[in-house]
């Protein structure tokens, strides 16, 4: 169950943000988490929207370079310890993480937070073996 | 800064110059004597030469005087490319004592080659150059050209010697320790890039080392363009008189010609390295005076003799004598080429030569942008590469490999690090369709 994100490169230069969020804006897309990796020379700005394929759509008409990524999104239980116990598994399991972020998972009161691994299906199958929710679907996360 | 260092004995004649003094009929005779041998070896020996001699009907005999010259084919850098290595030496590789290499544009080296003969002539045509920017037996050389493949500091090191001035074989780099020795070994004279002086001189500041207390006089400084203002610069910098020296390392390395102490236009050693002036388009030769492309023929080399050989380089023979009294004509100072090669830190790279690593990295050519700047002296090249859908990565880590994947491939080819910058699609600006190449900002640094 993998969730569709949107990365977008970005320059780092003051400005590069602001534009592609407009052009979401505009296009009535909504976000509903977002990360910024950045380095001294550029950045990638990674998205998780409502509608990724008309999000997608219009970042490129706008000139933007887009890359779609599956992403795994896992509740987390918003207390204290959540988070490092499903670290530790995925460690334990020797999983590797390649980046993630968190959001506020409205439906649950909970944490979501958004991983991208280096081997999607072994973190899919420990996550499901230990009964750790994966969110299915943008709807979800959002509900 | 003081004039205390113009009181040198500039202006005393050295007999090793005598050659630069030939009454203009002598030097004629001697030019038709030395161009008919090397038509004749070039002809016998080189596959190359017979070739296109015989697709246009000249025979070796057909070439008596220096004005039968203009009746012999060009010969371009594309020739020794296509020839490499050894495709254009006209003798054995047994009586070749010495090669040179500097990059090429496909990634190959463009070779060149030397007799123990040849050695000599381009030794004694360096030890001509240097008598002319007034140095003699009891100076102190600092040769601070790249010594190795690279002409520069090979052929300032030879040359000095010759002349019989005292070698200090620093080579490239290490600026604190290039002013150290000059100032602790009393160097008199220094051979480098003039942008690599002009990083000495911001240097030297930081170091509190004040070249108003040092014996330096003399700077011979070549393999780059450079401007009248950097030597107004580097005059008020540094109390130094910089001469300009000109030669690239397919007719022989530095040496094919330099300034007198006139400063104004360089003396082509033309007993040596006869030179013409030909319209870029046709190839058509230009009367003395009118600007058009550099050519020059190697009148005393054996190993490799090049016949015509087109420079790209953009400029016109003075036709007045100079008051220095020398019979060899002058050309000026080279300010731009007819082609979209530059030259960084003494090294030629041509824009094709970028797109030949960014290919060799993912197999298709993004758009990209050569910027060139200067910070304290030195040459920075930054290439700016347009990201495309298949190259961006969507982690850090996997961009700064690309990154470092540029990088190392274009340091490959050019022998030059370069900064990599990943721009956004469309963001580097395009006319007619298509890219400038080349951004040189170089200019503004010093004024």
């Amino acid at each position: 169950m993998r969730i569709k994100q949107v990365s977008v490169f970005l320059e780092n230069r003051p400005g590069q943000i602001s534009a592609p969020c407009r052009v979401l804006a505009n296009a009535g897309i909504n976000i509903l988490t977002l990360s910024l990796a950045d380095t001294q020379q550029f950045g990638i700005l990674r998205l998780v929207l409502d509608d990724w394929e008309k999000g997608c759509d219009v970042l490129k008409q706008a000139g933007h370079l887009v890359k779609i990524t599956d992403v795994i999104a896992v509740e987390v239980s918003h207390t204290p310890g959540g988070m490092a116990s499903v670290l530790e598994l995925l460690e334990h399991n020797k999983v590797n993480v390649e980046y993630m972020y968190a959001s506020h998972y409205r439906q649950k009161q909970a944490a979501a937070v958004v991983f991208r691994f280096s081997d999607p299906d072994a973190a899919e199958k420990i996550l499901t073996e230990n009964n750790i929710h994966i969110i299915s679907s943008v709807e979800e996360f959002d509900a | 800064m003081s004039d205390k260092k113009e009181s040198c004995n500039c202006l005393e004649f050295n007999p090793v110059s005598a050659p630069d003094y030939l009454p203009k009929e002598q030097l004629r005779g001697l030019q038709s004597q030395r161009l008919r041998k090397i038509v004749s070896l070039a002809y016998n020996n080189v596959q190359l030469y017979k070739e296109r001699m015989d697709a246009i009907g000249v025979k070796p005999e057909d070439i008596k005087t220096i004005d039968d010259l203009r009746r012999m084919p060009f010969t371009q850098k594309t020739d020794l490319r296509d020839y490499y290595p050894f495709g254009l030496f006209a003798v054995p590789m047994s009586d070749v004592v010495r090669v040179h290499a500097s990059s090429g544009t496909t990634g190959k080296p463009i070779v060149v080659s030397y007799t123990k003969e040849d050695l000599n002539v381009w030794s004694s045509a360096m030890m001509r150059c240097m008598a002319a920017a007034g140095l003699g037996k009891g100076d102190i050389v600092q040769v601070a050209y790249g010594y190795g493949l690279f002409t520069g500091g090979l052929g300032a090191h030879y040359g000095a010697e010759t002349l019989g001035a005292t070698v200090i074989p620093v080579s490239g780099g290490h600026t604190d320790r290039q002013l150290m020795l000059m100032r602790d070994f009393g160097t008199t004279a220094i051979c480098c890039t003039p942008s690599y002086f002009v990083h000495m001189i911001e240097k030297a500041e930081e170091l509190g080392i004040s070249f108003e207390e040092l014996p330096l006089r003399v700077g011979i400084f070549g393999a780059e363009p450079w401007t009248e203002g950097m030597r107004q610069y580097i005059k008020r910098n540094a109390g130094i008189q910089a001469f300009d020296i000109y030669g690239l390392s397919e007719i022989v390395g530095p040496g094919c010609g330099i300034e007198c102490v006139n400063h104004d236009g360089l003396h082509i050693l033309e007993d040596l390295f006869y030179v013409e002036i030909v319209n870029p388009e046709t190839g058509e030769p230009l009367p003395d005076g009118e600007e058009g492309e550099l050519v020059l023929t190697t009148l005393s080399k054996y190993a490799m003799p090049m016949i015509r050989y087109r420079t790209h380089d953009i400029t016109s023979i003075i036709p007045e004598p100079c008051s220095c009294g020398r019979t060899l004509r002058r050309i000026r100072r080279i300010g731009r080429r007819s082609d979209d090669m530059f030259i960084i830190r003494g090294v030629n790279v041509f824009p094709s030569q970028i797109e030949t690593a960014l290919l060799s990295v993912e197999g298709t050519l993004p758009h990209y942008q050569i910027v060139l700047s200067r910070h304290q002296g030195l040459d920075e090249m930054e290439v700016q590469v347009e990201i495309t859908g298949e190259m961006f990565a969507d982690t850090i880590s996997g961009m700064e490999e690309l990154r470092r994947k540029i990088s190392y491939s274009i340091e490959r080819i050019v022998n030059i690090r370069a900064k990599i910058m990943l721009v956004e699609p469309n963001t580097i600006v395009r006319s007619e369709g298509k890219a400038k190449r080349v951004v040189d900002n170089r200019q503004d640094d010093v004024k």
